[in-house]
């Protein structure tokens, strides 16, 4: 029972924090019909920027994150402006080359600048300790890790479903060429979101510096998480992309928990059976 | 997929013969540059020869990403599967005649191919190349675990392959491996010069502009495509099985997603959809790689990095594609 219990809780943190980080790939994803392999990096950016902020410059965990978030939306915009503006709309492998490129690029750089060591986003005292709900304690990183993905869940939720922005932005997705006839300023549209979405990115990259570790190859090593995650849940889906990283939380989770040796070998299996058997994703439409 | 070469344009001129003068004097220059190879870098070979193994992967990948339209990033499981065949064939069978070596290679790639073109065949655009992207770390878990068959993270050794023909030691220089290669190296390229020519590489490359009308007119993309990946796997295995067989060790790098992401950056550098692209793609990159990275492997990744995203903004068709279409056009302004 204890067993099933931690792995529960873990299972359910690190989904979260694959959530914040994918959500904002899926819906650039949804959105500008990008493949972008460079997702991961942005987080990656994200995590040194915190780590150098917390603990070379000694600012407070919220600083960090926070700096941490403008930081990248700082590094990545130009990128968008100059390298991304030419890939949309281009085929697939064009857009594999091109944000592949820029993710061997960030690794390289990232190598040169603060080395191949792992970098650690230390903790605020507050976040250290467990939380005793009387029958266990829980770490509270991993409740806090919880409540942020649930957070950036319900407020991506209200985004889109509530505000004027989320209107325009949903009549983007769906058919971008009308909706600037209608008079939506789709460029703008573009650009909000990527910004979203790599600050989203940074965010998740902080948090989740606990159960992903911040180095050099961690753009490559995670990106196939990532878009994992895109294509199970479906492209630009808010409840796909959850319920895709709960369930590939659980599996991964259970997998190094109940089965070390084999961990990562059942998490591509299963990977592939739900691909094959939803090839659109679980809650991706008909026309992704 | 709209990058054409020259290649589309050739197929479409009513030449009949399936291997013209063109391809003799291809022919020509692959063994020359083999030649001028052999006597520049005597002492160097070794690389020479691992060029030769990679460009038979990269020509591989050109089959079903350049010919087919199929975006992958795990076509190392093709020529990762055929080096262990090999390596394994010797290692624990002794099978030590490196023709026979080969055949294993060539088998397991062939099915490694099957399986993986079944899969990844099964999804289009991103749900494709995550399907690829599973693959190939599927392969590379499964090497790894598999120790007592793969000698798993320290590499497969004991691999010892006998004279070629009984004739010809594998000597300490390379030349053997090399010439090997070499013969290789043309075979394989005579024989995908047959196969793209042929209606059945017509049909594939129908199916890469256009699926729905294949269908239409009555053929199954899905066999077709598979077929492809077959011999696309076939192929891939001969390349892996001559890098087992020279080098006589096999190391789970050859089961990689880098190794799988890199052939795509030459294909693509070279130019896709022509096999002088993918041979052109190979011999700079990686004599590119073995001088930036000899001067420092710190900065390799950005290179490539850079590289690639230099080739996608300026030379969308890649080095061959780019002075393919240079000279045709210069010769139709005459």
């Amino acid at each position: 029972m204890q067993t099933v219990l931690s792995i529960a809780i873990d299972a359910l943190a690190y989904g979260m924090v694959l959530f914040v980080i994918s959500i904002g790939l899926s819906v650039t994803m949804g959105l500008m019909r990008v493949v972008n392999l460079a997702h991961g990096a942005f987080a990656m950016i994200g995590g040194y920027i915190a780590s150098y902020a917390a603990r070379d410059l000694g600012l407070a965990y919220g600083f960090a994150i926070l700096l941490a978030i403008f930081g990248t939306i700082a590094i990545a915009v130009p990128i968008e402006r100059l390298l991304y503006r030419r890939i949309y709309g281009a085929p697939e492998l064009t857009q594999v080359l091109m944000t592949i490129g820029i993710t061997f690029c960030i690794i390289g750089i990232a190598n040169y600048v603060f080395g191949p060591t792992l970098k650690t986003v230390p903790l605020p005292s507050e976040l250290q300790g467990s939380v005793d709900l009387g029958f266990r304690a829980i770490a509270t990183h991993r409740i806090f890790a919880i409540l942020c993905g649930l957070a950036v869940a319900a407020g991506l939720w209200y985004a889109i479903e509530k505000t004027a922005f989320g209107v325009k932005l949903r009549a983007s997705v769906d058919n971008a060429a009308m909706a600037a006839a209608l008079g939506v300023r789709t460029e703008i549209v573009y650009a909000v979101s990527f910004a979203v979405a790599v600050g989203l990115a940074a965010f998740g990259g902080v948090v989740g510096a606990e159960l992903l570790p911040v180095e050099p190859y961690y753009a490559l090593r995670y990106m196939v998480t990532f878009l994992v995650v895109v294509s199970v849940g479906g492209a630009g889906s808010i409840p796909g992309a959850l319920i895709a990283c709960l369930l590939l939380g659980a599996i991964d989770t259970t997998g190094r928990y109940l089965m070390p040796e084999f961990g990562e070998f059942f998490f591509y299996l299963a990977v592939i059976a739900i691909i094959c058997i939803y090839p659109r994703g679980l809650a991706g439409r008909a026309k992704g | 997929m709209t990058m054409t070469t020259t290649n589309d344009m050739i197929a479409a001129s009513p030449v009949r013969r399936r291997f013209g003068g063109g391809d003799l004097i291809g022919l020509g220059i692959i063994l020359l540059v083999a030649l001028i190879g052999y006597f520049l870098f005597p002492n160097n070979l070794a690389l020479l020869t691992r060029i030769i193994a990679v460009a038979l992967l990269v020509l591989s990948l050109d089959l079903v990403t350049g010919y087919c339209g199929v975006a992958t990033l795990g076509h190392a499981a093709l020529f990762g599967a055929g080096a262990y065949a090999a390596g394994i064939a010797s290692a624990h069978y002794g099978i030590n005649d490196p023709l026979a070596m080969l055949a294993f290679g060539i088998v397991a790639g062939a099915a490694a191919g099957l399986v993986c073109g079944v899969v990844i065949l099964r999804a289009h655009g991103l749900p494709q190349l995550v399907l690829s992207i599973a693959l190939i770390h599927l392969f590379h878990e499964f090497a790894n675990k598999a120790s007592s068959w793969t000698g798993g993270s320290d590499g497969l050794s004991g691999i010892a392959p006998t004279a070629l023909l009984g004739l010809y030691e594998f000597d300490l220089w390379g030349r053997t491996a090399y010439v090997f290669g070499v013969a290789l190296l043309a075979i394989v390229f005579v024989l995908l010069r047959l196969i793209v020519r042929s209606p059945f590489g017509m049909l594939c490359r129908g199916i890469k502009e256009d699926p729905i009308r294949i269908r239409s007119m009555g053929a199954s993309p899905k066999i077709a495509l598979t077929k492809m990946y077959v011999i696309s796997g076939a192929v891939a295995g001969v390349g892996g099985a001559l890098n087992a067989i020279t080098t006589q060790v096999v190391g789970l790098d050859s089961l990689s997603f880098t190794m799988s992401a890199e052939s795509l950056v030459m294909l693509v550098l070279g130019g896709t959809g022509s096999l002088f692209g993918a041979l052109t793609g190979t011999v700079v990159f990686m004599f590119f790689e073995d001088v930036v990275s000899a001067a420092n492997p710190f900065h390799w990744l950005t290179m490539v990095g850079a590289l690639l995203i230099a080739v996608v903004l300026f030379a969308p068709r890649g080095i061959y594609g780019t002075v393919a279409s240079f000279v045709t056009r210069r010769r139709e302004a005459k």
